[in-house]
């Protein structure tokens, strides 16, 4: 009787490891670190749960540029995953590498999986689509810049912190107000490039760079130095003397300015949010980014930022068909809340949007819909789709370095960007001519 | 009977420094001679489409203002950490010499710092010099001195600097260290002796004593300087502001791991190799005529 059973046993295992061998391997490299990486083993879990033909394995390859690098070296060793997350920065790179990538509309169409482009959001999955809307990489996490406020500094300046400012020129009275209250810095803000720049044009309907931000074509030029963006520099070069703005660094270096409670207005990601929670000892809200009012058509809506799954070519057709259902899988509802609601990154379905508002998610956690109703308040236009640019990174470099000119008193913000746009678009012909 | 430190076999020797050829050839030379063929191509970041082109990635440098401005900072940076970490290094393994009690708890902790990575050691230093919660600043601060080496340029140099050269004291201290104690005490008592006072002594017995030591570390914390340092870079000031702290080897970095642009960064990294070749050749045929051995 004894022997019966472990013989049962046995050949129970056998036959799972067996299954197990059956599923098809899905490799997904990602760089989401910490709570974030739970997350995505949790959704691969799941996956993994539902069904047993494919499983998903989950690799964290650190930083963005790490797993991008990691990506590509194994690209070029014949051994790439099958899933690769980019940040978007990098989309414009992978975008050129045609022989090294499979579009997702194509990995759809290909293997049969149901897909209409139509439920997703268009200024989401607008950054990783070409200028007639067919979708090349999947959008993962998506987030966009938003205006943090601390409240109890709002009130400390006797102003209310149910009314936080809408437009530049409020912004500017209200930094003075708040600094007048006591305060070393009325506002700052985190990526400077990406959200006073990049965003600040998508913001008010201006190009950033021809040719629909570059997705037009690579024969594209930047054009962030018009009119309006020299004035918004130039107006926060001079808002430094008073504090009424302060610099606070690059990238997100910053942020300790806002979470230690020295500069009451903020602007930085709308993934920002759990960093937030967890590190300021004070109540904050989130607000629509300012514009100005004497702008025609402002605002616009904005761009995003955070990164998209990428399927790589030279895998067997069952295992795009794995990539392919596990694209559908994350596209569900269900998974799309769970992603939203845990970590401040919008979902890429109006389902998903539709859904989290029938549940009333917004009236417990206000301001949560904040990036949702920038991204997707208005139709997107050529200006405000996306980018899709060149040597992208160093282009940010470039920016960064004469921003700092511009603020150290170094150039007028007319000669910095200038400066900025004649060295961008060297960058920018380099990567045509490399890409012909 | 006679000792001799002769090899009879012919094949022995060859088998005995085979490890270190291969390590050098694999790790060196290898890498070495893959950036040279890289820095006349130019190849998208896939390796999908390769072009032959020269040395127009050269030219590229140098018509860039911008590359030539970050070689100047570059030789700034590399003679400041060199010196500090080297006469930091000296003054403490002089001074520590010297303790006759817990000397060598003294070692112990003037050696610990070499154990931190440059990417931490700049991590370190960017907490204690934080324009919003550094110990430093808030002390500057109340002396009336405002610190944001955010926008400030010579601020940001400096603070890489130290943080560059912190690490590099250690290893200086170690080095020193070792070379005083190698320094017979007859000689030092014998001019106490004659009357030579501890200055006297230091400079006419003990330094030219230990320029064998200075040389070495000379050579050591320039390469040091010019390569092991991106980290810092990385993790304090991203080159900024403006391109202020925009040393060579940080650019070769971003370029070619950031910004996927790898036949510049390929040309970059030939020119920083060509550099530290060219320093290290000047320095053995001018500066090794001044060591004693």
């Amino acid at each position: 009787m004894r022997k019966w059973t472990i013989g049962l046993a046995a050949a129970a295992g056998a036959l799972t490891a067996l299954q197990a061998q059956a599923a098809t391997e899905i490799q997904w490299w990602h760089a989401q670190a910490g709570a974030l990486g739970e997350r995505v083993n949790t959704i691969a879990d799941n996956f993994n749960r539902v069904q047993d033909e494919y499983k998903v394995v989950p690799v964290f390859k650190g930083s963005y540029t790490e797993t991008m690098t990691a990506g590509i070296a194994a690209f070029r060793a014949g051994k790439a995953p099958h899933i690769l997350q980019v940040f978007e920065v990098g989309t414009g790179t992978m975008m050129a590498a045609k022989g090294a990538v499979v579009p997702v509309h194509k990995l759809m169409a290909d293997t049969g999986v149901p897909f209409d482009p139509k439920n997703y959001l268009p200024a989401v999955t607008g950054y990783y689509s070409t200028p007639d809307g067919k979708m090349l990489s999947m959008p993962f996490a998506s987030s966009t810049p938003v205006l943090w406020y601390n409240k109890d500094a709002f009130k400390k300046a006797g102003l209310d912190p149910n009314k936080p400012p809408k437009t530049w020129p409020e912004v500017g009275e209200y930094a003075k107000k708040l600094v007048a209250s006591g305060y070393n810095c009325g506002f700052s803000t985190a990526w400077f490039t990406w959200t006073q720049l990049e965003n600040f044009s998508a913001w008010h309907n201006v190009p950033f760079a021809t040719k629909a931000n570059g997705l037009g074509g690579l024969d594209t030029e930047y054009k962030f130095n018009g009119p309006l963006q020299v004035k918004h520099i130039q107006q926060l070069a001079d808002w430094q003397k008073d504090k009424t703005f302060v610099y606070g660094g690059r990238d997100n270096l910053g942020n300790p300015k806002f979470i230690g409670g020295e500069c009451p207005l903020y602007i930085e990601s709308s993934a920002g949010y759990g960093s937030f929670k967890a590190g300021a000892k004070f109540e904050f809200g989130a607000s629509t980014l300012p514009y100005y009012p004497d702008v025609q058509g402002a605002p616009q809506n904005t761009i995003i930022g955070g990164n998209s799954l990428w399927v790589m070519g030279g895998h067997s057709k069952t295992e795009n068909k794995g990539v392919a259902e596990f694209f559908r899988f994350l596209s569900l509802p269900l998974v799309q809340t769970y992603w939203h609601a845990y970590t401040g990154y919008v979902p890429i379905t109006t389902a998903a949007y539709e859904e989290m508002k029938a549940v009333k998610f917004y009236n417990d956690y206000p301001g949560r819909d904040i990036p949702i109703i920038e991204l997707g308040g208005k139709q997107p236009t050529e200006n405000s789709m996306g980018l899709r640019l060149g040597y992208f990174a160093q282009a940010r470099d470039i920016m960064y370095e004469e921003i700092e000119n511009i603020f150290a008193g170094k150039k007028t913000a007319q000669q910095g960007l200038d400066e900025a746009v004649k060295r961008g678009n060297v960058l920018l012909r380099k990567f045509e001519n490399e890409n012909k | 009977m006679e000792k001799r430190v002769v090899f009879h076999s012919r094949t022995l020797p060859y088998l005995l420094v085979a490890p270190q050829i291969v390590i050098t050839l694999a790790f060196f030379i290898w890498p070495a001679s893959q950036a040279v063929v890289q820095s006349v191509l130019t190849q998208d970041a896939f390796g999908l489409s390769t072009k032959f082109v020269g040395l127009a990635n050269f030219e590229q440098l140098f018509a860039d203002p911008h590359y030539l401005s970050s070689f100047y900072t570059t030789v700034f940076f590399s003679t400041s950490v060199a010196l500090l970490g080297i006469s930091s290094g000296l003054f403490l393994a002089v001074q520590a010499d010297r303790v006759i009690r817990g000397a060598m708890a003294y070692k112990t902790l003037l050696i610990w710092p070499y154990a931190v990575a440059p990417a931490v050691a700049g991590v370190l230093f960017l907490f204690l010099f934080n324009p919003h919660l550094g110990m430093f600043v808030f002390a500057l601060r109340s002396l009336g001195y405002d610190w944001n080496h955010a926008l400030n340029g010579p601020q940001a140099m400096f603070l890489v600097v130290i943080a560059a050269a912190w690490r590099q004291v250690s290893y200086n201290f170690l080095f020193y260290l070792a070379g005083l104690q190698s320094i017979p005490k007859s000689l030092i008592e014998a001019a106490a002796i004659d009357g030579a006072g501890p200055m006297r002594r230091f400079w006419t017995i003990i330094f030219p004593l230990l320029t064998p030591t200075s040389f070495f570390l000379l050579v050591m914390n320039i390469v040091y300087a010019f390569f092991d340092t991106f980290a810092i870079i990385h993790q304090v000031t991203k080159g900024g502001p403006g391109d202020a702290t925009n040393i060579m080897v940080y650019k070769v970095f971003r370029d070619g791991f950031v910004g996927l642009d790898l036949g510049g960064s390929a040309a970059q990294s030939v020119v920083l190799m060509v550099i530290v070749i060219g320093l290290t050749v000047v320095q053995f045929r001018y500066i090794e005529r001044k060591v004693h051995y």
